[in-house]
């Protein structure tokens, strides 16, 4: 045992930075703290994590509030109200006067497109995330793994992905949609995720490779490597925390893209199902009756924009954050 | 039994430009408690002769060839791979040249001292965590509690230096092989890192090997010297010996070549040339070109390493001349 007593004069030890005062300095400011406050700078992606949030959270809890205040769920129909019309206009009852109970009006079979947008929001946040988090794991470990052995495995590795990335995704999407199509609406949208999922992974994986690749040769994992820590460790504990910044960065990109995705494939008929929603399937109701109930379209598809805009900002803010050689101004 | 004896080994890299032999049949010999100190210019295989030591040449485009090293009569060349992990770090650790990339920047200093100690010593995070600290105040860090928790990011170079060494001498190793712990610190920084390795090494009783190209360095660190130049050992005595009477012109040029702050000033003494590339050597000796003694038969036949006495060996065809010169001009 090495005793404390084998100490090196105090007074040699502190010379050669008595610039910093040892009392305040010694609270670890972590490189997540200071991109955290350069993205507080950055004022479009504050509005973009403002919106995401309040979007989220409203999902989450609206439709349970307008049970609660309303009494209907999303996918209520009335069965009193045998009007031949049942859209009616934002802000309307059922005789044409003014209403706070319907504020974005009401779809074709008399469902509230408001709470229908919200829950939209639900299973579209949902898709997002849940593939997103898919690709995440998958993908840096895929790509941490190829990038840190290197050599014949790597090459087979990406070659597989270059395989994977080549067929044209839609498509196997589609396909594999198709394929498997299942009778209810929650087994769709479990395909819906597993087919999203298996296909977003890629680009992850080669951005991680990269990252890895050029990382694996600095000092520092030579020097983990030469205190016996094992490759294992070293990919995942080393390794991976270092790339976390792009990982994060591109994650954040990805939200938007496997949303959009999945508006697409709803909107096509081949993702969720009535009486579930997202906001492509909304979009794809309201785009049927745009020349009369224009509420239909405007409403899903506004609020889709909006939140996908709020996530491309904050990806972009996130990106300047945390790379801050990267930044343009 | 030597703590570390190296036998005729031999490192190559396959590279487009053709077979590297970096380090090219050499072998030594390390006593437990002594410093050995490797010099030599950029490229003459010093570290890569270390890194060898624990396998941790990159494989490929790297390769032992052959040779043994017996680390306490065990080869650790033909160990399996898990057994050397065990080793490394555990009994021999690692210092490396530049502190500024040699910590991990998304852990925290403690975080990366506890590794060692948790993975080699079975400690719980708490022992580890207590250990890390009485190391850091080992080395001099300041505050030692409050700053464990810092990033690398927030020491100096010399404070991370500091923490490489804590990490290196943690599990108490046998052999301490430092790979020019220097040469990215200034002036008396370096010199506050080496009294501390000195003194470290004093009290623990580790052998070391110094890797650097610094004369002055070696002079005051070590026992040994061993001077290399393109993958070869043109060199090899006690430390005194060889900067009292170098054998090897090799050697000559590169005391020649140390400034002296005495002397007026003026032209500073430099080898001529380029060391060789090792992917093409042509036959005879590969100082040769740059060599003021260089005969015909140096550009021939590959020089004998000779016997100069028990402990002073040198690869040269005029290793007994030049060695009778020194000694006499030390005389004179």
């Amino acid at each position: 045992m090495i005793e404390p007593e084998i100490k090196i004069g105090p007074e040699e030890a502190v010379a050669e930075d008595t610039h910093v005062d040892a009392g305040e300095f010694v609270r670890g400011t972590s490189l997540w703290r200071d991109a955290w406050r350069r993205l507080l700078k950055n004022k479009l992606a504050v509005f973009g994590l403002l919106v995401v949030v309040l979007v989220t959270i409203a999902s989450i809890i609206g439709p349970l509030l307008i049970k609660k205040i309303f009494g209907f769920t999303p996918d209520y129909i009335p069965t009193e109200n045998q009007q031949l019309v049942r859209s009616f206009p934002p802000f309307t009852g059922p005789n044409g006067e003014f209403s706070w109970t319907h504020p974005m009006g009401t779809d074709n079979a008399g469902r509230d497109q408001f709470a229908r947008v919200l829950q939209g929001g639900q299973i579209s946040l949902f898709v997002g995330i849940i593939a997103t988090l898919v690709s995440l794991v998958i993908g840096v470990s895929y790509g941490a793994v190829a990038g840190y052995l290197g050599g014949r495995i790597d090459n087979l590795m990406m070659r597989i992905v270059d395989v994977l990335y080549s067929l044209p995704y839609i498509i196997v999407v589609i396909v594999l949609l198709a394929m498997f199509r299942s009778q209810t609406p929650r087994g769709q949208l479990t395909l819906l995720f597993i087919a999203l999922g298996s296909v977003s992974w890629l680009t992850m994986a080669r951005i991680v490779r990269g990252q890895v690749l050029s990382l694996k040769n600095q000092e520092f994992v030579m020097a983990a490597r030469a205190t016996g820590v094992s490759t294992t460790r070293i990919i995942f504990r080393h390794l991976v925390p270092n790339t976390l910044g792009p990982v994060i960065v591109y994650a954040t990109l990805t939200i938007p893209q496997i949303m959009l995705t999945e508006a697409f494939l709803s909107f096509l008929g081949l993702g969720v199902q009535a009486p579930l929603a997202s906001w492509g399937s909304l979009a794809a109701d309201g785009v049927q009756n745009i020349a009369i109930f224009p509420w239909q379209l405007i409403f899903p598809g506004v609020t889709m924009a909006l939140t996908l805009f709020s996530l491309n900002f904050l990806g972009d803010g996130l990106r300047d954050a945390l790379d801050p050689q990267m930044r343009t101004t | 039994m030597s703590l570390l004896e190296v036998k005729n080994l031999r490192t190559y890299f396959n590279t487009d430009d053709g077979l590297v032999k970096a380090v090219d049949g050499i072998s030594f010999q390390l006593e437990r408690g002594e410093t050995l100190g490797i010099v030599g210019e950029s490229g003459s295989g010093k570290s890569v002769t270390n890194l060898s030591i624990i396998r941790l040449i990159p494989e490929p485009p790297g390769r032992i060839a052959g040779g043994e090293v017996l680390f306490n009569g065990e080869d650790i060349l033909s160990l399996p791979a898990e057994a050397v992990r065990k080793i490394r770090g555990r009994r021999i650790a690692m210092i490396f040249q530049d502190p500024m990339t040699s910590l991990n920047p998304f852990m925290k200093i403690s975080k990366q001292l506890m590794e060692m100690t948790e993975l080699h010593l079975g400690h719980t995070k708490a022992q580890a965590y207590e250990h890390a600290i009485r190391m850091l105040e080992t080395v001099g860090i300041p505050d030692a509690r409050a700053r464990a928790n810092s990033y690398p990011h927030e020491f100096s170079g010399g404070m991370r230096q500091r923490v490489m060494i804590a990490m290196a001498l943690s599990c108490e190793p046998e052999l301490l092989i430092a790979d020019e712990p220097t040469t990215a610190l200034d002036v008396t920084i370096q010199a506050q890192i080496l009294e501390l390795i000195k003194t470290l090494k004093q009290k623990t009783g580790t052998s070391v090997i110094l890797i650097t190209h610094d004369l002055g360095v070696v002079a005051g660190m070590t026992d040994h010297v061993i001077v290399m130049y393109a993958g070869k050992i043109f060199e090899q005595a006690r430390t005194k010996e060889l900067f009292a009477s170098p054998g090897n012109p090799y050697t000559k040029g590169l005391l020649r070549s140390v400034p002296d702050p005495t002397a007026e000033q003026g032209k500073l003494y430099q080898i001529p040339g380029l060391p060789p590339d090792v992917a093409h050597l042509k036959p005879g000796c590969p100082f040769a070109d740059r060599c003021e003694r260089a005969e015909e038969i140096c550009r021939r036949e590959f020089p004998p390493f000779v016997e100069l006495t028990p402990d002073h060996h040198s690869l040269c065809h005029f290793a007994n001349e030049v060695y009778v010169e020194s000694v006499n001009a030390k005389r004179a």
